[in-house]
């Protein structure tokens, strides 16, 4: 459809958005591979529950054991007796199995397609291997209040993994216990404000400064924990602005949080320079190192100069995503701040494993010892590399970013703003500003109709400072040919905006939903993470 | 069931000039040049997107078509395959007052909502009436600097049905279009329908700050007000929305002066707010214009350099969503008081509130 024949598809209507005649058509050339997710118009489980109806059915007692056990219940305190039964669905095995199997049909996976869109995210592979200890009955059959005598083996695995990852970082010491990356960023602001008040400064240090292209958690973990944010941006290079650095740090001043490289996948060259400036004036330094994929082995955080610094063991040690599940985080130390540390950590003393408490410690971000299945993955991913392999998963990994960078920028309307001629780290935070104003269609646009071809990816955090934005980061797991996959779909679609707009603006069109509702998302009255909660928020108000 | 009520309303002339790479199409001077430059009308055809759209998606329910006769309405209707219900006759003058007068009678007509399409001389014309049903501008025009137009034509036609279905909610959007030396100069607001990714915000001028912001500055505004200051505020939607989320109305085009006890001036002048701020601990709070980042001295000369030493530079606050910088690229906020050395004494780093507990060191330059 050309332009011309715009006003005739406004005549014959559209379904669903699309416009009639031509459906989201993929052309003949490039022969590029096509996609269509299964649509099921599954129901939610609550809603699939027939009274009745189960799933296990577990054999009464015999008469000798209930004569001699009794009723169990019964020995329960009144307090834990539920009065009535838990409202959950009832159903055959066979239903939740093709429940979930079909819900796994709609979707555009990490292991199915080639998942280079969601930069900063670090989507490895995650050898699949690694999960087979997590299964062993070793690990999935061991109890957090089991006697650390009993679980030598896994303590052991928490304590070498800590070694590892100091030996990675430089830090003195490391907690393997935060949830995920978001909980290790807080765990330091906490370690932060505890060393401050264990100077008498605390009242004093009110201030936390980041950057703009540092990860969003940094800022949201600093108000969280009851900071002033300050946030810096950018010089006319893309770097983070030394002056207003300058201009930000005083008596106030905490910490700074920062990343490096950060979003827009540019190195701070004058890194020391930003710690030597708060160090002065009295603060710490916290490299937030979630994604570490491009230094690996190449640089480290303690040499830089940083006090703290946190992993996400699910984006650069490949345990996996988990979409508000449990991750893994580790926040490292130097040993001045080592007392403060979230506990409790394994200590070894040549012979035996034990699980102490720091003596200052900010106390636990979880229950028990952190999220172990991950834990073991992690050990497991770094056991199998070693430390040259670990070295070479970096090298690649910046390697296939600049090949593919260079893809990307010879597709016309794409750009790389800042630093121009340089190469780029681990990802690359691009713009479709100049395919936005010369066709109209946006990034969001774009990132949708993607997955017309099976793949995808998301914008970028808010703010956009890079107008029309995208980042993507194909970390070592990608293969050349991936790489070329994946930019021959974002030229065929820059391809479509100039001749046929309506159909990137309208995508996707092969997949189980066309459109959401984003805005939804930022609001909390229709927020629903429950069935209870949905069922208040909108079966209830549909009723009424 | 009653039929929903829509009424569309279409400036001709809207877009003549781009095409033909003009800057606008106000005026007929610019309209005759354009069209002997070849150009072509395309505002009926990018209506009638917004038309299809509306009906592809309300396909279950009538729809009451409410057009004004010939190319202002009816013709792009037709050219949507619809008919419309109703077709107003309205007599012809060629010029901004054919929108004007047809938005009116499509109000009294009975329309819930008005799709217009034009560009930001329409938008004046439409926000000139004041209508009191929401709007919805399909962008047509050459110049699209305000908020009130949907990111397409057929995202017009979305937003619509969604609107009449009960799916979206309406705000208040700014109306901008150049002034007298080609810079954007704010008119007001006209309240339109909105879903979040269908309405421009981002692009520049559209500079409508989004609702985390507005909570998180009007909390601290709120605190310095408590407090017994007196907040001189600057014009726009940010700090009209900020006075509103605590419970203030001020125009939006004007500076105001609230405390404590309210809002104790409305719309004033350098002079007043001299005398307001007199022996007062008193703060400036502005929020850079949306195209160029200007803090003074573009659209808030009330706020005099005069102004600005009585209170004392270090009372200058201002305020911003973070997404609102963004729509800066990077350029420094600017100063243009008139004042050299004061402008000097603003220039260096800034600190903009941009949320509760949140500030951006951001480069201010003369």
């Amino acid at each position: 459809m050309n332009r011309g024949d715009e006003a005739a598809a406004g005549r014959t209507g559209s379904v669903n958005g699309v416009p009639a005649g031509s459906p989201g058509r993929i052309a003949a050339k490039p022969a590029l591979r096509r996609f269509h997710q299964a649509r099921w118009d599954e129901k939610l489980i609550f809603e699939l529950s027939s009274p009745g109806e189960r799933g296990v059915l577990p054999p009464l007692p015999d008469a000798g054991v209930r004569e001699v056990a009794g009723d169990p219940v019964a020995d329960l305190p009144a307090a834990l007796r539920r009065s009535t039964p838990p409202g959950l669905p009832e159903m055959s095995q066979l239903h939740v199995l093709r429940h979930y199997l079909r819900l796994s049909q709609e979707n555009l996976g990490v292991d199915l397609n080639v998942d280079v869109g969601q930069g900063t995210c670090t989507m490895k592979y995650s050898p699949k291997v690694h999960d087979r200890l997590v299964r062993s009955a070793k690990l999935a059959d061991l109890h957090p209040l089991q006697d650390e005598e009993t679980v030598q083996g896994v303590l052991e695995i928490i304590y070498r993994l800590e070694q590892m990852l100091c030996e990675i970082s430089g830090m003195d010491r490391m907690s393997l216990q935060p949830g995920a990356g978001s909980a290790a960023i807080y765990a330091n602001v906490a370690m932060i404000r505890a060393y401050h008040e264990s100077r008498g400064e605390a009242g004093q240090r009110d201030e936390v400064i980041t950057t703009v292209f540092s990860h969003p958690s940094n800022a949201a973990c600093a108000k969280t924990a009851g900071y002033q944010v300050v946030t810096l941006y950018p010089d006319a290079d893309g770097y983070p602005d030394l002056d207003a650095l300058k201009a930000a740090v005083g008596p106030r001043t905490a910490a700074l949080l920062i990343t490096n490289p950060e979003d827009t996948g540019i190195f701070n060259p004058r890194i020391h320079e930003f710690v030597r400036i708060v160090h002065e004036a009295g603060g710490l330094c916290a490299y937030d190192q979630a994604n570490a994929n491009g230094v690996l082995g190449i640089t480290r955080a303690r040499d830089a100069g940083f006090d703290l610094c946190h992993f996400n063991l699910h984006k650069t040690f490949s345990t996996p995503h988990a979409c508000g599940g449990p991750a893994a985080g580790a926040c490292g130390v130097t040993a001045e701040l080592a007392r403060f540390l979230p506990g409790p950590v394994v200590d070894f003393d040549g012979t035996r494993y034990t699980l102490t408490t720091p003596q200052d410690t900010i106390g636990p971000m979880r229950p028990f010892h952190g999220v172990a299945p991950n834990l073991v993955r992690a050990y497991s991913w770094i056991t199998s590399l070693g430390a040259a392999g670990l070295r070479e998963v970096a090298e690649i990994a910046v390697l296939n970013n600049n090949y593919l960078m260079k893809r990307i920028l010879e597709i016309k309307g794409a750009s790389a703003p800042y630093a121009p001629g340089r190469r780029r780290i681990e990802q690359v935070r691009y713009s479709w500003r100049e395919l936005t104003e010369e066709t109209g269609v946006g990034s969001h646009d774009i990132g949708l109709r993607a997955a017309d071809f099976g793949t995808h990816y998301w914008t970028s955090h808010h703010p956009h400072i890079v107008p029309e934005p995208f980042t993507l980061e194909p970390t070592e797991s990608y293969s050349k040919a991936d790489l070329d996959e994946y930019a021959a779909i974002l030229a065929e679609i820059a391809r479509e905006a100039r001749e046929n707009p309506e159909t990137v603006r309208t995508a996707p069109h092969n997949s189980t939903v066309h459109r959401n509702r984003e805005d939804t998302l930022d609001d909390p009255s229709a927020w629903a993470v429950t069935w209870r909660a949905y069922r208040r928020k909108h079966v209830a108000a549909r009723d009424r | 069931m009653t039929p929903y009520r829509v009424g569309v309303v279409v400036n001709p002339v809207a877009g003549l000039g781009g095409a033909v790479g003009l800057k606008g199409s106000d005026g007929a001077a610019v309209q005759a040049q354009a069209l002997r430059r070849g150009a072509v009308p395309r505002a009926g055809a990018r209506a009638a997107l917004a038309v299809g759209e509306l009906l592809s998606r309300l396909t279950a329910s009538r729809v009451d078509l409410l057009a004004i006769a010939g190319e202002l309405g009816a013709d792009a209707v037709r050219l949507a395959q619809a008919v419309p219900a109703r077709e107003l006759e309205l007599p012809r003058s060629g010029d901004g007052a054919d929108t004007r007068a047809a938005v009116r009678a499509l109000v009294e007509a009975g329309a819930q909502v008005v799709l217009f399409a034009g560009g930001d001389g329409t938008a004046r014309d439409v926000l000139a009436v004041r209508p009191v049903v929401p709007v919805i501008g399909v962008p047509a025009g050459v110049k699209i600097h305000s908020a009130v137009y949907a990111v397409n034509p057929r995202a017009a036609g979305e937003v619509a049905a969604a609107f009449l279905t009960g799916r979206a909610g309406v705000r208040a959007a700014e109306v901008v279009d150049a002034g007298e030396e080609g810079s954007p100069r704010l008119y007001g607001e006209l309240c339109v329908a909105a879903l979040a990714t269908r309405i421009q915000q981002r692009k520049v001028g559209g500079t409508v700050a989004d609702p985390d912001s507005v909570a998180g500055i009007a909390a601290e505004i709120g605190a310095l007000i408590a407090g017994g200051d007196l907040v001189v505020l600057g014009p726009g939607t940010t700090t009209r929305a900020v006075a509103a989320a605590l419970g203030l109305d001020v125009p939006v085009a004007g500076v105001s002066a609230v405390d404590r006890g309210g809002v104790v001036a409305a719309d004033v002048g350098a002079d007043e707010l001299r005398r307001l701020v007199r022996g007062r601990l008193a703060w400036i709070v502005v929020s850079p214009t949306g195209v160029q980042g200007f803090l003074l001295g573009r659209g808030n000369q009330q706020i005099s350099p005069e102004v600005v030493r009585d209170v004392g530079p270090g009372r200058l606050l201002v305020v911003s969503s973070e997404a609102k910088l963004a729509t800066l690229g990077g350029r420094p906020l600017l100063v243009d008081t008139g004042d050299e050395q004061l402008d000097y004494e603003i220039s260096g780093f800034v600190r903009v509130l941009t949320g509760y507990g949140s500030t951006a060191m951001y480069r201010s330059a003369t």
